[in-house]
């Protein structure tokens, strides 16, 4: 037997494995990354200098002064005042929503899933519309709030609808899938254990889902920041009033005022690379959690 | 404490999960309720933890004689292993113990002292007490297995419930950590459910074994009645391997003298280690047999014997040294004698 087993052990072929991708010859990869590159290359980063060049081409004071002036900073507080009521309101909402779909069976709960995802699929144009048709002076609601003196559209009110309804999806999108992966034993583990639901959620759930819910807060925010189409329909573009950032940027670039407009939109194009570092500091935190 | 449970109905939509379950677990005692997948066992268990409940109106859960039904999970004082052991996976080991005593009330809990110090002790208990700053990520199954029952005994449960405690686990770990819980639970003697569809695991270690299938109980008994009186069919055949012969194929060892082992139209349950061959020339009574295939790489040698009559194939144990004093070879002619069968009613579907 021992004789046997070498000879039988000889004859099996030796062959080390190799991928059939990392096979592909030197032309193809190259010219594939060429593509590539010169694609973003294109279409990101030259955008992106061109946003910050001209932002500059008229020198620094000129830059701060755009950035300064009156109706700049009423329409940066106005995206600061949509955002700090926006993203938390998204935040509970998407917890709440992403805790009752991954962890509970009811009926519906399909449709609860497809609803969130309207938001993406509605075009934000439409999405401003319907609440000019719900709340506008001719809408459904409409003459109530005359008669109350309450404005909703061309007023902050509508404008905050308007970026909740269209940044619904981010912070529930991001905990769903994550929530339904996590499943449910931990929380049953805590449940037996003796902690009553608060505590299930703050001591087992929250902490399992912290990051993943930071990614959504930062999309949820980006977004919130940059909304045009739906905060446009009701905005009603009131200078110093009813402008968000994007709005204001529109109107200067309307005008003919290009040196101002790119130096507006610079804080916005400075805001979505601050979102980028921040996502790729959490995901690394997260690929270095696990 | 002891557990009872009475006409335990429970639907998940259309599918009944369990059909009027009854249950006993006296005190103290380690039982099993082995099933294979689907037979309900898992749902019967999160009902005692209180995880599930049952449909309304059904059943009642007991623990020492109080209802229990309507008690919600945290309040029944049980100590329940989940199959996948559902650690906390951002805490340290020694949190995780810690959690049951850390979610009390403030005037219930111990001082953080007296926690520490008792996460300490569980962990010393299952032999872990060197990981009490790892997280569950960087454990074995085993150790992770062990950690999930120090959490669950840190609320001082009365009742420990785990579902599939060993599933999750390799061969070898499995068996070695089955006979540390055992045990285990010598020494704690604390009232014990454990659900498992591995029969051997469950008749090695419980006191009692409860065999379920398709929502219903089957049998309920020591390892030893289980596996030698099966109650039908299924736990015949649940229990280890069988033959099950048509009866007429023994209509020749029935001529020679032995018409107690067969009914008439019925099926009969033969265990392969209950069945004895001799050599063909040797004379005697028995079944006259074909040897289609030796299996000798084992305890045992397993040996597929096709009855000359009815070509129906038999199943046979026999020790090696048999084997070698019958000097066997395939294709052999031998005669086999069944020991001790089992028959059921014809009309008991399995």
């Amino acid at each position: 037997m021992a004789a046997v087993i070498p000879a039988a052990l000889s004859t099996r072929p030796v062959r080390t494995a190799v991928p059939r991708a990392t096979r592909d010859p030197a032309w193809a990869r190259w010219l594939l990354t060429g593509i590539a590159l010169l694609f973003l290359a294109g279409f990101l980063v030259l955008p992106l200098a061109i946003v910050f060049g001209e932002a500059f081409s008229k020198g620094v004071p000129y830059f701060l002064a755009a950035v300064s002036e009156p109706e700049a900073r009423a329409a940066i507080r106005l995206t600061l005042l949509t955002v700090a009521i926006v993203v938390p309101a998204n935040v509970i909402f998407g917890i709440a929503a992403a805790w009752t779909i991954a962890k509970f069976k009811f009926p519906g709960k399909s449709l609860l899933t497809t609803l969130i995802d309207l938001p993406f699929a509605v075009s934000p144009v439409v999405a401003g519309l319907l609440y000019v048709l719900v709340f506008g002076a001719q809408g459904w609601f409409g003459p109530w709030l005359i008669a109350h003196n309450i404005r909703v559209i061309f007023a902050v009110p509508g404008i905050i609808l308007a970026t909740t309804f269209v940044t619904f999806p981010f912070v529930a999108r991001e905990l769903i899938p994550l929530m339904q992966a996590q499943g449910t034993d931990e929380e049953y583990s805590a449940v037996v254990l003796g902690a009553n639901g608060w505590q299930t959620f703050w001591r087992v759930t929250f902490p399992n889902i912290r990051w993943g819910l930071f990614y959504g807060v930062i999309l949820c925010n980006a977004r919130a920041m940059g909304e045009f189409g739906a905060v446009s329909v009701v905005s009603g573009h009131i200078r110093g009033e009813t402008n968000t950032i994007p709005l204001h940027v529109e109107i200067l670039y309307n005008e003919y005022n290009i040196t101002a407009a790119f130096a507006v939109a610079s804080l916005l194009a400075l805001l979505a690379l601050a979102t980028l570092v921040f996502k790729s500091v959490v995901e690394w935190r997260q690929s270095h959690a696990s | 404490m002891s557990i009872e449970a009475h006409g335990i109905r429970k639907k998940f939509g259309s599918y009944t999960a369990l059909d009027g379950v009854d249950l006993n677990v006296p005190q103290g005692k380690l039982v099993a309720l082995l099933g294979p997948s689907g037979s309900g066992k898992t749902t019967l268990l999160r009902i005692i933890a209180g995880l599930e409940f049952p449909d309304p109106g059904s059943g009642r859960v007991l623990f020492h004689g109080d209802d229990v039904t309507d008690v919600p999970a945290g309040k029944r004082k049980v100590g329940f292993v989940f199959q996948h052991y559902a650690l906390f996976r951002h805490m340290t080991v020694l949190d995780n113990v810690a959690f049951g005593l850390r979610v009390r009330r403030r005037r219930d809990r111990p001082s953080s002292a007296a926690i520490s110090e008792r996460a300490h002790r569980l962990l010393e208990l299952v032999q872990l007490d060197g990981l009490a700053g790892r997280y569950p990520s960087q454990l074995s199954g085993g150790e992770r297995q062990r950690v999930a029952l120090a959490r669950a005994l840190a609320v001082e449960p009365k009742v420990l419930l785990l579902d599939e405690p060993f599933g999750a686990l390799d061969a070898r770990v499995r068996k070695d950590l089955r006979r540390w819980l055992r045990k285990f639970h010598d020494e704690i003697q604390l009232t014990t459910i454990f659900v498992t569809h591995d029969q051997e695991e469950a008749l090695e270690i419980a006191d009692e074994v409860v065999i379920m299938n398709k929502a219903h109980v089957e049998q309920v008994g020591t390892p030893q009645q289980v596996y030698d009186r099966p109650a039908s069919p299924f736990v015949y055949q649940f229990l280890g391997n069988v033959n099950v012969l048509r009866a007429p194929a023994l209509a020749e060892g029935r001529r020679r003298g032995r018409p107690e082992e067969a009914a008439p139209e019925g099926q009969i349950y033969v265990r392969p280690h209950d069945i004895e061959v001799t050599a063909h020339d040797a004379g005697g009574d028995g079944v006259s047999a074909i040897v289609r295939h030796i299996h000798a790489a084992g305890p045992h040698a397993r040996l597929l014997l096709e009855q000359v009559q009815t070509r129906e194939h038999v199943e046979v144990d026999i020790s090696r040294s048999d084997l070698a004093a019958l000097e066997l070879t395939v294709n052999d002619l031998v005669r086999f004698r069944l020991r001790q069968t089992h028959s059921f009613d014809e009309d008991y579907a399995i």
